[in-house]
């Protein structure tokens, strides 16, 4: 019972007053940033990052927290008002959301959605409790090698299992381990890939690149594509659900809870699997299948239990084993190494005060979010009236100012109008964003676990491979590289033997 | 000679029509209904869904005056639009509605009706909503 003593500890660093306000900032910016499509919880994090330095690194990870739990809700309100999802993993509630609301249930969506979320991000965030100590328990005994596969695997799983086309995704964490690469090599000494330009000998700061691609890169492709068309927003008065709703939505959470958790716990889980997996099983169960398409409630409460289940999901391979599975996560581990914290799975008994503090924030967060969002929905909808050149303009000074501070260099902003304009690039041409951002962050660490490992055997390539975690883990990445192959060769013609014979 | 309405779903935009009927009548003018947008935030409450058009034509219809609804959406001001068409084609009178305007909000953001009365090359008829 350590670590619920822990997690009251937490608690009790909350829910001071002025804790509870940074709390409540987050979760305010948080759902904002989530209910305007194109600007995610991971451009925030990053643009908020510089404005944290003053802070102690309890509040500003408090803050995060709050952030990344309030995009998920903000997303909801988006897709159920507007037909536009606010994040990519709202997308299924926006097909019958934004159904129920166009027959004048928007009310009941927006409920069912805000107490979903609040239920799966609760019990989303218990698990987190239990399942995190045992897993740090178990990711303590791993050694370098292992680390070494773990974090290859990592590189995987976001390029070639998310996403559309696996070369794109290559491609995007090749650019993001070469820009991870570029600087003094901490064991030889040697630079690279600094084109003798002495100020890129420390590399390039991780926030620059974070605030570059997502925040100049998304305001440049903004500013490229501004589809000059309104839309109309459905009125809604406050949220609620009568009776029947509430018959009709709490098996959707739990079942929605139960997909999300779990995939977003997996190095490649992610928000959307679950939500769609969750969407089609209440399509299967319901009592009502003729609804779904036509506004089906199960369809809005489910996939939104799972979004957020999954969001607290993510959250344990971040904290336990330093492993980033989404991009907000991708971003909050970088702010622990701008506070000089070690990501990993020591986390847990170096910063303890600091992991409890911020997984108790998250308790408090989404009970902040459920009485923000579920009487104030129609007053965040009218944040989509803000016109996009305002908000956009707003989010490069941010950019800008943000990545100055880092280290207050007028070379840092060259670097982000660069990175900006590869960013640009990269939506151009349909490269996924993630496997960048993964390499960037972990692709450095990934080289000091595998330099280690080689170190110890001496250079020999056998010292690559440790135990049985790394043989396993080898295996699953050649099982995800190869499965194309193995569909083809394997799976279809067993198949077909199957349905002949 | 056309009669031009600054169109926009509201009691305000509902008043402005009605007055512009009037008017169209006692010239013996064609309305010309204008609704515009700058289009560029995510949702606009000014700009006039299409099952709002198809009423305003439907009533002007009913009403007997000969009529044109224009839709435009093209990152300009509303201000500028209409007093662009009134300049180049042949309009007698526009008709728009006011309101109340905080100081601040006028600072802010300008007033588009001053913007109309002030640049408009005919005649401006200007009706509040009761």
């Amino acid at each position: 019972m350590d670590n619920l003593a822990s997690l009251l500890d937490g608690f009790a660093t909350v829910v001071t007053p002025m804790n509870l306000l940074i709390a409540l900032l987050g979760v305010t910016i948080g759902t904002a940033v989530g209910v305007l499509p194109g600007i995610g919880p991971a451009m925030t994090v990053a643009l908020l990052l510089p404005v944290t330095y003053g802070m102690e690194p309890a509040q500003a990870f408090i803050m995060f927290a709050g952030i990344f739990y309030g995009g998920m809700y903000g997303g909801s309100t988006t897709s159920i008002l507007l037909n536009t999802p606010g994040e990519s993993s709202s997308v299924i509630t926006a097909i019958e959301g934004n159904r129920m609301a166009r027959a004048g249930r928007a009310a009941q969506a927006l409920a069912t959605a805000a107490i979903g979320s609040f239920i799966a991000g609760t019990i989303g965030t218990l698990l987190l409790v239990l399942v995190a100590p045992p897993v740090v328990a178990f990711a303590v005994s791993l050694g370098a090698p292992d680390y070494f596969a773990l974090m290859l695997l990592s590189f995987v799983a976001v390029t070639a299992v998310l996403g559309a086309s696996r070369v794109r995704g290559f491609a995007s964490l090749l650019i993001g381990l070469v820009i991870g690469i570029v600087g003094i090599d901490a064991v030889s000494g040697q630079q690279r890939l600094t084109f003798g330009v002495p100020l890129l000998a420390d590399g390039i700061d991780v926030v620059v690149v974070a605030v570059g691609i997502f925040a100049v890169g998304e305001a440049l492709w903004i500013a490229a594509h501004l589809r000059r068309r309104a839309a109309e927003v459905i009125g809604v008065g406050r949220p609620w659900m009568g009776r029947q709703d509430w018959k009709r939505s709490w098996k959707p959470w739990l079942r929605g809870t139960a997909y999300g958790f779990p995939f977003g716990a997996l190095p490649a889980g992610g928000a959307e699997i679950p939500t769609f997996l969750s969407y089609a099983t209440e399509k299967k169960l319901s009592k009502h299948p003729e609804e779904f398409g036509r506004g089906a409630i199960e369809g809005v409460a489910g996939p939104e239990a799972a979004n957020n289940a999954s969001a607290a999901g993510t959250l344990v391979p971040m904290l336990a084993i330093g492993l980033p599975t989404n991009a907000t996560a991708a971003v909050m581990l970088a702010a622990f190494q701008q506070y000089g914290i070690q990501p990993g799975p020591l986390l847990f008994e170096r910063e303890s005060a600091l992991v409890w503090t911020l997984i108790a924030s998250l308790f408090v967060g989404n009970l902040l979010l459920l009485v923000l969002n579920l009487p104030l929905a129609p007053a965040w909808a009218r944040l989509l009236r803000i016109p996009r050149p305002y908000l956009y303009a707003g989010i490069l000074f941010f950019a800008s100012m943000g990545a100055y501070a880092v280290n207050a260099q007028p070379f840092d902003l060259f670097l982000l109008l660069t990175l900006g304009l590869i960013g640009f690039g990269m939506r151009r041409f349909g490269l996924p964003i993630l496997p960048l951002i993964v390499g960037v962050i972990l692709g450095p660490r990934a080289e000091l676990q595998g330099r280690r490992a080689l170190q110890l055997s001496g250079g020999e390539l056998h010292g690559l491979v440790g135990g049985w975690v790394s043989w396993l883990i080898y295996a699953v990445i050649a099982v995800v590289l190869l499965w194309p192959l193995l569909g083809r060769f394997v799976v279809r013609p067993l198949r077909g033997r199957l349905v002949t014979g | 000679m056309t009669v031009l309405v600054g169109y926009v779903p509201s009691p305000l935009g509902e008043v402005a029509l009605a007055a512009a009927v009037e008017q169209a009548r006692f010239r013996d003018e064609p309305v010309l209904v204008v609704n515009t947008s700058r289009g560029d935030a995510y949702v606009d409450p000014r700009l006039a869904p299409e099952a709002d058009l198809d009423r305003v034509v439907r009533e002007l219809t009913a009403a007997g005056v000969p009529h044109s609804v224009r839709q435009l959406i093209r990152g300009r001001d509303a201000a500028e639009e209409i007093v662009e068409i009134a300049e180049t084609e042949d309009v007698s009178l526009v008709v728009i509605g006011i309101r109340h305007r905080s100081p601040v909000g006028k600072l802010i953001m300008g007033s588009t009706a001053q913007q109309v009365l002030l640049d408009a090359p005919c005649p401006v008829l200007a009706v509040k909503a009761r």
